[in-house]
């Protein structure tokens, strides 16, 4: 049953990453794309941690906070190019 | 993957499939909202909560499978949840900045930076 | 500067600090407890400067319960979210400006954390005399009663907090 589930739920955050896909191509604005990348890189942290359970391992755990981490970052980085024209000021 | 009891195991495909399902929300919002205000309440909240089941799951699991308690996750989870509202704050203040337009019904208006 | 040279000048800070080695250590051992504890007490002193004061918290108890109610909230949100977002008809948006009577710059942040995570609303700007905040609402018809509820469910424990 979990491996059904486990298969399911992948299933399911591969299309959510696509739709952001999907919003990345197409935003209309600067805004919207950073958007995409920033629900990109949470599903992205989804799929890592998924895959961890397919391995049965926890070797991967350091990479979901690696990326929790760097991709905060760099929505803020982002963010704050668009607002002020520069990152570090 | 190893098979454990089946209370486990309901709470854990449970866990995992709304974990999906909240990911799917998120991203569907994301998708096909009108405007950008409206998308930015998508994935500040179905898409961390769903990343959040998942991340608890994956714990429960590894923690019945070894026997040793796995609490390492709850820091990603966390910090997530930490993370969002600044992300979402922030993204709102450079949309304000570029003037993004709103969905013509909109009542009030966003403020000028 | 030099007086609490060797003290805690962030007690909550390092408290943080230690438990979250714990949980990045995958479980308490002796080597964890002592890498905790020199963290603990060398990244306060380190980044001292970027503290201006300590923020002073009254009644911590009753954080507890906010951190209830609001874990309960951000699921509760979450499925109106996601009732809204299948649902067909167009959200009715809103830009709702919202009275602050908090003053605290930490309880604004955390207001304004929680209205980001729970029903509908994210909180966009804050007014640079921060006496107002700017929120956007999903799909909301009475603006009055959305800032009544929000005043009524978590400033009012804010309040109580920081003074």
């Amino acid at each position: 049953m979990m491996t059904i589930a486990l298969y399911i739920t992948l299933a399911l955050v591969g299309v959510a990453v696509l739709l952001n896909v999907y919003r990345l191509v197409q935003g209309p604005d600067a805004p919207d794309r950073i958007l995409a990348l920033d629900t990109l890189y949470i599903n992205g942290i989804a799929l890592v941690i998924l895959l961890d359970l397919v391995l049965g391992t926890r070797l991967y755990l350091e990479v979901a906070l690696l990326m929790a981490v760097m991709g905060f970052v760099g929505t803020v980085a982002m963010a704050k190019y668009l607002k002020r024209g520069s990152v570090i000021e | 993957m190893e098979s454990l009891p089946f209370v486990a195991e309901l709470i854990i495909s449970a866990l995992l499939v709304s974990g999906g399902f909240f990911s799917l929300v998120g991203a569907l919002g994301l998708s096909r909202l009108p405007d950008f205000y409206a998308r930015l309440h998508g994935p500040t909240k179905a898409t961390t909560l769903g990343v959040g089941s998942v991340v608890i799951a994956s714990m429960m699991y590894f923690t019945l499978k070894t026997g040793e308690v796995a609490i390492a996750e709850v820091l990603v989870t966390l910090f997530l949840f930490l993370t969002a509202p600044v992300s979402a704050n922030i993204l709102a203040k450079a949309a304000m900045h570029q003037q993004v337009k709103c969905m013509k019904d909109t009542r009030g208006q966003p403020w000028s930076q | 500067m030099t007086a609490a040279r060797f003290g805690f000048p962030q007690p909550w800070l390092s408290v943080a600090l230690f438990i979250v080695w714990q949980f990045l250590a995958d479980g308490v051992t002796g080597a964890s407890v002592v890498m905790g504890l020199i963290l603990g007490i060398v990244i306060p002193q380190i980044t001292r400067q970027f503290w201006p004061d300590s923020p002073r918290m009254q009644k911590p108890w009753v954080l507890v319960r906010y951190l209830v109610v609001v874990l309960y909230d951000i699921v509760v949100a979450s499925v109106t979210v996601t009732i809204l977002i299948l649902s067909p008809r167009q959200p009715r948006s809103a830009f709702v400006s919202y009275p602050l009577k908090l003053e605290h710059p930490l309880g604004i942040t955390i207001l304004a954390s929680t209205i980001s995570l729970t029903p509908g609303t994210v909180s966009a700007d804050v007014s640079d005399d921060g006496t107002l905040l700017l929120i956007h609402a999903l799909d909301v018809d009475d603006d009055a009663e959305l800032i009544r509820s929000i005043h009524q469910r978590y400033e009012k424990p804010l309040l109580e907090m920081f003074r």
